[in-house]
């Protein structure tokens, strides 16, 4: 396996915190990932995963803790802030908007123009068309009509847009918040060839997955949130499933997390 | 677009059985009201509504009442061109009709002449100000308009208030606004330019140009792209970087500017400005945005529904004064139609949702 040396760093975060008013939903996060890593999160429901994404790719502002993207501190204002400098995410609720055809969706929010004008530029719906075949295609993404409404589509087929928007544009981070939850066997497969093609190119990826199989198949190291902190950071060669659910549930905690016990 | 006659990824799609666009129904609905009346006027009052029956000017259509339709429908169109896009945001617009009694008032009080019938005017609102060139007062109106839209945005984008409840005060807000500006005096005696604006067909004419332009805005534009998203799923939208709240105090303002250009063309058409002109009118112009298949739930609808729901609207108004239905009709009918186009619009709602 490939080693990660601190030389390639990607992105680190330090005592990344976020409070909910009194629920302290992420408490002291410290997480690095490097050039072509793939790295699981898995916890149990409530522990804070989402909230740790959500805090990196600015959906919502940190309470506190520095978030560095190639070991400069970064304080995006916006998810497109985040966008714009490499990080695409597909969101645990998938961000899409129902009523929009498939190229409207992909480019939600970074709409290709033909002419620039504010926010009365005009569209390239030729341009947006032609990128969102090739995208799907690349992905083999089954989609009867790109034109139709997403709300025409089936749960898989709408998750699989929602991850052909990441693939469809290079990027620096890829993160994927429980993105096979709600597929059916063939779209999973789908998604973790998708996986696999990240990681041929080398592209690193954060996984957030509950599925101990495809964690243990496709990544190079998990990451355990147990209430809101990081209580493990395990090799994926160093460890086996039953290690990995007793610090799920709270059962073992790393020596070097006491405070997570 | 594609060559084959398969979707992505191989399954078979048709694209010749593309779905109908949803226009069509509100088209297909129009013709149905006409038929209805031609025939109610054939039956009870042996007249024909839109054809030329007594055929004394050569023509297929009665000309003249095919022209009070449209008129009728016309200044309260331009407001419904905002209301639509209001709508498709997801939200919802209760002040244009006050925003044109406040605005009729201020934009008539610099359209006025300095002198009737050789006197120097008595009725001027200040003194020194008259004869000013047209574009003055609709340029003062524009930002009486902009401004109240703008603060109908603010309010929605920034301190959450729902949009009913915030524009609910800018009509309150703005019709006391209206009587204030003159102590409740009508402002009359427009120049001639600013009369011509709303001379005649005028009325129909900018409410046509302004729906081409609004159509081609919402069609074509990242403007539009972004005003169905929010409207669909404001979250998605958000998380996809849209600026949400500076869209939506643009959507307001530009549904406010809209509203102030109504109160112009009213106005000019009317040669005066009263506090009370617009009563209402905010809800004939949601009338016709539902009517026209626009989803009060926001993501749905465009232009043109609204405009075949205008034409709707005109010929059930005219239909009844043909028929010589009383006035206390029209109104309880209005009400009728609004809330079966809402019902209408949730049994789409719950077909699509039961697809899912
Ligand atoms: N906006 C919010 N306001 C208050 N509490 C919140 C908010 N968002 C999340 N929380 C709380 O923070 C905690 C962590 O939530 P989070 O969504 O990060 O969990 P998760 O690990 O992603 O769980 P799951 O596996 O179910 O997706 C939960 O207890 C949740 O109730
Ligand atoms: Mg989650």
């Amino acid at each position: 396996m490939t080693d990660f040396t601190n030389a390639n760093v990607v992105l680190e975060t330090r005592d990344l915190t976020k409070h909910y008013g009194g629920v302290h939903a992420l408490e002291g996060a410290n997480f690095v990932i490097h050039q072509g890593e793939h790295v699981a999160i898995m916890g149990d429901n409530g522990a804070g995963k989402s909230t740790f994404v959500r805090q990196i790719t600015a959906v919502e502002q940190r309470t506190r803790g520095d978030v560095l993207l190639h070991g400069k501190p970064t304080h995006f204002s916006s998810p497109i802030a985040a966008r714009e400098a490499g990080i695409e995410t597909v969101f645990q609720n998938l961000a899409l908007a129902d009523h929009l055809d498939v190229p409207s969706n992909l480019f939600l929010g970074r709409e290709k123009v033909k002419f620039k004008f504010g926010p009365f530029s005009i569209l390239d719906n030729k341009a947006m068309r032609e990128a969102t075949m090739a995208g799907l295609e690349k992905t083999g993404v089954k989609i009867p009509n790109i034109l139709n409404s997403i709300e025409n589509m089936s749960g898989g087929q709408r998750q699989c847009v929602a991850i052909a928007r990441t693939a469809a544009f290079a990027s620096k981070l890829t993160i994927m918040d429980e993105p096979t939850a709600a597929l059916g066997v063939q779209e999973t497969a789908q998604v973790e060839n998708i996986i696999r093609t990240l990681k041929g190119q080398g592209e690193p990826l954060i996984l957030i997955s509950h599925n101990m199989r495809q964690v243990f198949d496709l990544m190079d190291r998990i990451v355990v949130f147990r209430r809101g902190r990081i209580c493990a950071n395990l090799k994926v060669s160093e460890t086996d499933p039953q290690d990995v659910v007793a610090y799920i549930t709270g059962a073992k905690t790393g020596a070097e997390f006491p405070e997570a016990a | 677009m594609s060559k084959n006659q398969h979707g992505i990824g191989g399954l078979t799609f048709d694209s010749k059985k593309k779905a109908r666009a949803p226009e069509w129904n509100v088209f297909f609905a129009l013709l149905l009201i006409v038929v209805i009346f031609e025939g109610l006027g054939q039956a009870l009052m042996g007249q024909s509504l839109l054809f030329d029956t007594g055929d004394r000017f050569g023509t297929i259509f009665n000309e003249a009442r095919l022209k009070i339709i449209i008129l009728q429908v016309a200044i309260i169109g331009i407001i419904a061109l905002g209301s639509t896009q209001v709508i498709i945001l997801g939200g919802i617009d209760l002040s244009p009709g006050s925003v044109v009694g406040v605005t009729a008032m201020v934009a008539m009080s610099f359209a006025q002449v300095g002198e009737i019938n050789g006197m120097a005017n008595p009725k001027l609102m200040f003194e020194g100000i008259y004869n000013l060139p047209v574009i003055l007062p609709v340029l003062v109106g524009l930002c009486v308009g902009i401004l109240a839209g703008a603060v109908n945005g603010a309010l929605i984008a920034y301190t959450k208030i729902p949009p009913f409840i915030a524009t609910l005060g800018m009509m309150v807000t703005a019709r006391g606004a209206a009587k204030w500006w003159s102590k409740g005096q009508p402002i009359s005696f427009p120049t001639d330019g600013y009369a011509a604006l709303g001379k005649g067909m005028m009325p129909v004419v900018i409410f046509i140009l302004l729906a081409i332009l609004f159509h081609l805005i919402l069609k074509y534009t990242v403007y539009g792209k972004h005003t169905y998203a929010i409207g669909s799923n404001e979250q998605a939208s958000r998380m996809s970087g849209i600026k949400v709240e500076r869209h939506k105090m643009l959507v307001y303002t530009i549904a406010g500017a809209l509203a102030a250009l109504a109160a112009v063309v009213l106005s000019s058409k009317n040669l005066t400005a009263q506090a009370g002109m617009g009563v209402m009118y905010e809800l004939d112009a949601i009338a016709m945005v539902v009517i026209g298949g626009v989803s009060l739930t926001g993501g749905r609808g465009s232009i043109l529904g609204t405009v075949l729901g205008a034409l709707i609207f005109g010929v059930i108004i005219s239909g009844f004064t043909f028929l010589k239905l009383d006035a206390y009709y029209q109104e309880m009918v209005k009400g009728v139609i609004i809330v079966g186009a809402v019902v209408l619009d949730q049994f789409r709602q719950q077909r699509a949702a039961s697809r899912m």
